[in-house]
């Protein structure tokens, strides 16, 4: 069974590379969107420093968003997705495979470019490694549950809007925790419960999020 | 518990209960309502503006039993395949969601006066909120596929995986630092509040939960005449003849 999750993760990955404009955008729009605060707000530091790791975290979510629409579309419209659903892989399996996938291609960069963007909020390096294990466990988190939404929405006209509404209210935990992670680092205070709760919260939708979306699948290929 | 799926059953059971539900309503609100305004004391502290708290925490209680039973509903649809299911699920999403409103907006109102701010961020105003937004997100998700019943499973998926919404918002209060009091009524060392103020609260919560049943009831009701007429037009088009070319 290992083997198969392998072979779905590295055929996700070859077929999102092949289209490299769904991390492009997402990775665009991520620093785009951050880079836009200083200009609305003012560059004062004062200030920069403390929207900053909500900045981060919110557009982050938002830009990690875009690209959910496109998990189970493609496998959707060309029927290759009842074919997984029949296939050796239980769908909770398959799920999590491309959930993976996704979360390397639309994820992933954006824990590797935070620390550069904060660098650009002015943000002191100090708080940079808590702030790239925060999003590390937050951003799967991201994932796991847009996966609940993006097999909720599939098929529905306004897709990409309606899987924004379902997931957002979700999402909001991820955002208060991960910031207060950030925040605490910036002023010095404890950083271990929010990264904890960060880490049950990726241990939850780990099992939550494969589960239902398998089960909204099944209701939508039936 | 498929004995009702037969929807004849529940439109006569419904017909039969309306009235009761219906009258119960009208009485009970009345008396909660002059049980609030007249009856009851002022509060030492607040004054009259304690007098919000009657509207305020049965619509948040109904907010979230709505919310409650919504899930319910959704869990027999999907485990039993119970068509009652989807449909109770369905009609009772927007009751849930004005209720839910009507507790964002009285406590906004109490707040005023009583806090200094319309809106703070903590934790018991921040998750109803979100227990808002899931409401609007399955009224949304199910009318946004052309199969209803495709839309309605989604939307159950949805419910179901709101629910663990539901012990956030109760606890809210106790695992953090809030503005929002603590809770008074449904505690382990038991209500907290003077029996002179709990029999009112008790009764408007009666109140809602009867208006809650009736106005179901006339969902379920108009959900079923409209799925009723559907098959009738489904009918209509599959029997109608093409006029022989002239």
């Amino acid at each position: 069974m290992m083997t198969a999750f392998w072979l779905l993760v590295g055929r996700d990955l070859r077929l999102k590379l092949r289209h490299g404009g769904d991390s492009a955008m997402v990775l665009a729009f991520f620093v785009l969107g951050v880079a836009l605060f200083p200009l609305g707000v003012g560059p004062e530091t004062n200030i920069l420093i403390r929207i900053g790791p909500g900045v981060i975290w919110v557009t982050a979510l938002l830009a990690s968003m875009l690209a959910l629409d496109q998990l189970f579309r493609a496998d959707y419209e060309d029927g290759n997705l009842e074919l997984l659903v029949l296939g050796p892989l239980p769908l909770e399996a398959v799920v999590g495979a491309k959930a993976l996938a996704h979360w390397l291609v639309a994820g992933f960069p954006l824990v590797v470019l935070a620390p550069l963007l904060a660098l650009m909020l002015g943000i002191d390096a100090g708080a940079y490694p808590v702030l790239i294990l925060a999003m590390a466990l937050g951003t799967p988190v991201l994932t796991l549950i847009g996966a609940i939404g993006a097999a909720l929405a599939l098929g529905a006209r306004q897709g990409g809007v309606l899987i924004a509404l379902l997931v957002l209210p979700l999402y909001i935990p991820v955002l208060i925790f991960g910031v207060g992670a950030v925040d605490a680092a910036i002023d010095g205070l404890a950083v271990r419960p929010h990264l904890l709760i960060l880490g049950g919260l990726f241990l939850f939708a780990l099992v939550i999020g494969p589960w239902a979306s398998a089960a909204a699948l099944r209701q939508s290929l039936t | 518990m498929h004995r009702f799926a037969n929807p004849n059953r529940f439109m006569r059971l419904a017909g039969a209960v309306l009235p009761w539900s219906a009258g119960l309503t009208g009485l009970l609100l009345v008396a909660g309502l002059y049980l609030s305004f007249f009856v009851s004391p002022a509060d030492y502290q607040q004054g009259e503006t304690v007098r919000m708290m009657y509207i305020h925490v049965p619509s948040a209680w109904m907010g979230l039993l709505v919310y409650g039973v919504m899930a319910a509903a959704s869990a027999t649809a999907l485990i039993w395949k119970h068509p009652l299911g989807d449909i109770i699920a369905k009609s009772a999403a927007p009751i849930g969601a004005c209720f839910t409103f009507l507790a964002l907006v009285t406590g906004s109102l109490w707040g005023k006066p009583m806090w200094g701010a319309w809106w703070v961020w903590d934790a018991r105003l921040t998750s109803m909120l979100i227990l808002f937004f899931l409401y609007l997100g399955h009224i949304a998700l199910n009318h946004a596929f052309d199969d209803p019943v495709r839309g309605a499973r989604a939307a159950a998926v949805l419910a179901l995986v709101g629910v663990v919404n539901l012990p956030i918002i109760k606890f809210s209060v106790d695992w953090w630092n809030t503005l929002h009091q603590p809770s008074s009524v449904l505690r382990l060392d038991g209500p907290a509040i003077h029996p002179s103020m709990l029999a009112p609260l008790i009764v408007m919560a009666l109140a809602f939960t009867a208006y809650f049943v009736s106005v179901l009831i006339i969902r379920i009701r108009g959900e079923l005449l409209d799925r009723r007429l559907r098959v009738m037009q489904a009918n209509r088009a599959r029997q109608w003849q093409p006029e022989a070319a002239l």
